[in-house]
């Protein structure tokens, strides 16, 4: 049976599991609690230590559900999920899905990880501690940057942190006032101009030229003295490496502004272009993307940043250092910082499991990691690009970086059909896929990115699902309009997530609103 | 061309390449970034150490290092100041370590059905353990979500100033502080030097028209319950400002829920909720609310709700998409990304585990040991309790400043004997130094609370 045969007769399992509190039955215990550690004191005596009109009066409505049954609804729910592990997961473009080392899990859930309290004494936390700087030592190679803090919990956590020390640093400077501007471009990601604006920047986005590339008379007419910073991806969602970026560094360093590299996208980089040849003066990398950390659904996750040491004092505190005396050690002796960015120090798990793949890959590894995701794209692309009513931005570009952002115009002229069309009907197939980010200026679009942990096979079965799909609209219309029918659950009516008389986001609330299935009470 | 097979990349065979290159009709994976200039290009291979290919020796290496780690499990943990060693069932890891959850990310409602569902049952429990309508998908930690929370406030009433205690966690506070920077304004309110209490009369001097929020953190961080939160509540609402209550949500099956002393905004850390510390990475906040429109719609945050479906299913989404920054980069309220879902995913799992007797006796069992801790420390001469008179739930003030002893030495000595001591107040609080914030849990045993009375009257003699 060849793929798409195997992918057509699929189905997910659905389980038309129930919602939790629908399961509860009086009396019931997932687990038991230990009682009191001794006699010394009563019951009541204990409770009489609190004042009376702080005591809940009422148990909390959770539901009461004994163990097995307990497992058995999560299991369901797991099995109404897809996960990298269980799908070709290459729809999620800009997301660098891939393979998270199944070593890294057994590593990063030892009691050694799971068991440690964050303001234990340096002397007991040598071994997390070291992890924490060695990883900071392996991205002086893999970034060309100096200092580095593993604190901000995702990308657009990161963001938030170069922006902090981008105003940290004009503090200092004396122009915290003056340099209120931040420039971005549209395909850069979303957070890079939305966490700014949080910091109090305005954000001007630079538009791409007719060739995808962000339009550089636009920058320099952006540019001034009252630009405090610059936030740049590249490679862009489109999978287009700016060439020009060095200008752009050079025109913005000639106005004294910072450079900050949104390396997310920077699965096809490893060991052949880094922030410091951009010149960059700062950049973040996201370990839950190029260095294989799972996403967890999204998140817990790890923004890492990445600076030269000229802008270490700005830098979140605590930094981790090391010396013989004392061993390995947070340092918060940074008077000049832009602050803390994030409670304790950081997600120390998704650190370790990114310190344990580089260490596992090595400069060979890491350079074969790029190459193979750049020779996937550009081979899933030809495939795409053959897919009746598919097309891609910017075709005069012969090849792309590690994704590519495509669009379904000539398939929604044709059909009528468009990108969530095909969204809803490759749940039938077993895989998934995303639309892009918005606004979606290139119609109807969609953005693959096959990363380096598919194989050619994988990616020839994703796209004959597309060109599967693709035919579909084209001659069995009926089908997708009512797909999916083999997935979770059939068509959700989006009515119910814009009205505030309809939406729920809890059960109390739906049972407030409503009564058995959704009849308005 | 690779030398090597690589286990992590397929398609690193020599073959395979030869071939797709063929068909992508091209002589070499270098033809495909032809354009990526030289002068960006690096001169030199990464500077990186050798790696350790095999699985076994990456293990070993790995290991070796965090074998260098002495744990609250191997110690007796009196560490709290906001991270908590709870136990976590074992049902919790199980529920969470399944890699359909764990290797997802942002599946459509169709496909990654279960995270939506799992998700949205997380937000009802919290929900319910709180007391309010509406709770978010999980953001990064407490401390964000304090940020969010009063910024929230500020959209809410828009207005630009909010009044935080003194007895905040410190940690909290910094994050708060970065968060806020530059356009919501910081004022700081009192705390009672007796009480450990917000001081109301600090309070009252500080609120005006211009307060968009008065912050509680409930119990503070020294442990100590702010029974007058309602009078707080009261004279947030009377001056036009939003009450927003800082909580430890496992304290809940006890404690009255902030809806019920006036709170508009609550907002925490879940980590007490069935997640591991990991060294500080098991974090991740909540913020919950009334379901008015006017508030559901300052959130940042994913909001997954429930819908029909044209079978009959339950199905869910995202409410309110373009609030978000995903939806609108340059006019969102604050911003979302990629947050702690999976640890979302885990407090759903123990606050169903546990159900409502369960997180009553949890309750109980942590006051028990507060209590039991306080009645053995009280014996020992030099120690006093009596720093602050206020209540205290899961943390105690003690006070070694009589003791010739700094907190720093006792701790030091503590450790020799295999007790990880409280967090050194005076650190962070002018007039508390010598006084240590020692914490229990429902793991802390009669053996630990008599070891660390035993180590303390030998240490101070």
């Amino acid at each position: 049976m060849n793929g798409l045969t195997r992918m057509k007769k699929f189905h997910q399992a659905r389980w038309n599991e129930p919602i939790i509190y629908e399961l509860s039955e009086p009396g019931q215990r997932g687990v038991l609690v230990p009682g009191p550690c001794c006699e010394c004191a009563s019951k009541e005596e204990i409770l009489g230590t609190l004042p009376e009109h702080m005591v809940r009066k009422d148990l909390a409505n959770l539901p009461e559900i004994a163990q097995l049954q307990l497992v058995r609804h999560y299991n369901h729910l797991s099995q109404e999920n897809l996960g990298v592990d269980g799908n070709i997961d290459i729809g999620q473009g800009t997301c660098t899905m891939k393979y998270s080392p199944k070593v890294h899990e057994r590593l990063a859930g030892s009691p050694k990880m799971l068991h440690m309290h964050p303001l234990q004494p340096a002397n007991t936390a040598q071994g997390v501690l070291e992890i924490m700087y060695k990883t900071g030592e392996l991205f002086k190679a893999i970034s060309g940057l100096d200092v580095f803090s593993v604190q901000p919990g995702g990308g657009s956590h990161g963001v938030l942190a170069l922006a902090s020390v981008v105003r940290a640093y004009w503090r200092d400077k004396g122009e915290e006032e003056k340099r209120d501007e931040i420039i971005t471009t549209l395909f850069s990601h979303p957070a890079d101009a939305a966490v700014p604006i949080v910091k109090g920047y305005k954000v001007t986005i630079i538009q791409p030229d007719s060739e995808g590339y962000p339009d550089i008379e636009a920058f320099k007419a952006a540019l001034s003295d009252r630009t405090a910073a610059i936030f740049f991806t590249n490679p862009e969602d489109t999978g287009i490496f700016n060439v020009r970026i060095k200008e752009f560094t050079k025109l913005a360093h000639e106005k004294g502004v910072l450079c900050c590299y949104d390396q997310a996208n920077a699965n096809g980089l490893l060991g052949i272009t880094r922030t410091a040849e951009a010149d960059f003066d700062m950049s973040f990398f996201n370990l839950h993307k190029t260095f294989s950390a799972p996403h967890g659904c999204g998140g817990p996750a790890t923004g890492m940043v990445a600076a030269r040491k000229e802008l270490r004092p700005y830098m979140p505190v605590p930094l981790v250092e090391y010396c013989p005396e004392k061993g390995y050690y947070l340092d918060f002796d940074l008077p000049k910082s832009c602050g803390k960015i994030k409670s304790f120090w950081g997600v120390i798990p998704v650190v370790l499991k990114a310190y344990s793949w580089i260490m596992t890959l090595g400069a060979d590894g890491l350079r074969e990691v790029s190459r193979v995701a750049i020779l996937n794209n550009n081979y899933c692309m030809k495939k795409i690009l053959a897919i009746k009513g598919a097309s891609m931005s910017f075709p005069n570009h012969p090849s792309r970086i590690e994704q590519v952002r495509y669009s379904w115009e000539k398939l929604k002229k044709d059909t009528g059909f468009g990108t969530a069309d095909v969204q809803r009907c490759i749940a039938d197939f077993g895989t998934h896929y995303w639309s892009s980010h918005e606004p979606f200026v290139i119609p109807e679009p969609f953005t693959i990115e096959p990363s380096e942990s598919y194989s050619k096979k994988d990616i020839d079965d994703y796209c004959a699902v597309l060109e599967e799909i693709s035919r579909m609209c084209y001659e069995e219309p009926e089908a997708v309009e009512h797909a999916p029918s083999n997935s979770t659950v059939h068509h959700i009516d989006h009515d119910y997530f814009d009205d505030p008389a309809k939406y729920s986001i809890t059960w109390r609330s739906y049972n407030r609103k409503y009564k058995g299935y959704f009849e308005p009470k | 061309m690779a030398a090597k097979s690589y286990p992590y990349i397929p398609n690193s065979v020599a073959e395979v390449q030869e071939e797709m290159l063929r068909f992508i009709g091209v002589g070499s994976i270098e033809d495909l970034i032809a354009d990526i200039p030289e002068e960006v290009r690096m001169k030199e291979p990464m500077e990186l150490p050798e790696p350790f290919e095999d699985e076994a020796g990456i293990y070993r290496h790995v290991s070796g290092i965090m074998n260098k780690n002495s744990t609250a499990e191997e110690l007796r943990c009196f560490l709290g100041a906001g991270c908590y060693n709870r136990y976590v069932p074992a049902v919790v890891d199980e529920v969470i370590n399944r890699s359909e959850f764990l290797t997802a990310y942002a599946g459509e409602p169709y496909e990654d059905h279960g995270r939506f569902h799992a998700l949205f049952e997380y937000q009802s429990m919290m929900a319910e353990l709180l007391d309010f309508d509406v709770c978010n998908v999980p953001n990064y930690d407490g401390s964000q979500a304090c940020g969010t929370a009063l910024r929230m406030a500020t959209r809410i009433t828009k207005r630009k100033e909010v009044l935080i205690p003194r007895n905040l966690n410190p940690d909290v506070l910094k994050v708060v502080e970065t968060y806020l920077q530059p356009d919501v304004k910081i004022t700081y309110v009192n705390y009672n030097d007796k009480t450990g209490r917000i001081c109301l009369d600090s309070l009252k001097a500080c609120l005006t028209d211009k307060a968009a929020a008065v912050l509680v953190m409930n119990p503070n961080f020294f442990g100590i319950i702010e029974d007058k939160a309602q009078e707080i509540a009261d004279m947030a609402h009377k001056a036009g400002a939003l009450m927003v209550a800082y909580v430890e949500p496992s304290t809940l099956g006890v404690l009255t829920p902030p809806s019920r002393y006036g709170a508009d905004i609550a907002c925490g850390d879940i980590q007490p909720l069935g997640i591991h510390m990991n060294y500080g990475g098991g974090v991740a906040g909540f913020v919950a609310t009334s379901e008015k429109p006017e508030i559901i719609e300052e959130y940042p945050s994913r909001l997954f709700g429930i819908a029909p479906t044209s079978e009959g299913e339950w199905g869910f989404g995202d409410v309110l998409w373009e609030r978000t920054s995903f939806a609108n980069r340059d006019s969102a309220k604050e911003f979302v990304g990629t947050h702690s879902a999976l640890w979302g995913i885990a407090a759903g799992v123990y606050l169903a585990s546990m159900g409502p007797q369960g997180m009553k006796e949890l309750g109980e069992a942590i006051l028990q040991r507060q209590v039991c801790l306080k009645k053995v420390l009280s014996k020992i001469k030099g120690v006093k309790l009596d720093r602050f008179s206020g209540t205290s739930f899961e943390e105690i003030v003690v006070d070694f400043s009589g003791t010739g002893k700094t907190v720093k030495e006792i701790n030091e000595k503590l450790l020799e004997k295999g007790i990880l001591g409280g967090f050194d107040l005076g650190k962070c609080f002018p007039g508390l130094e010598g006084c240590s914030l020692l914490c229990v849990t429902e793991q802390t045993t009669a053996e630990d609370i008599k070891a660390i009375a035993d180590a303390l009257s030998e240490i101070i003699g």
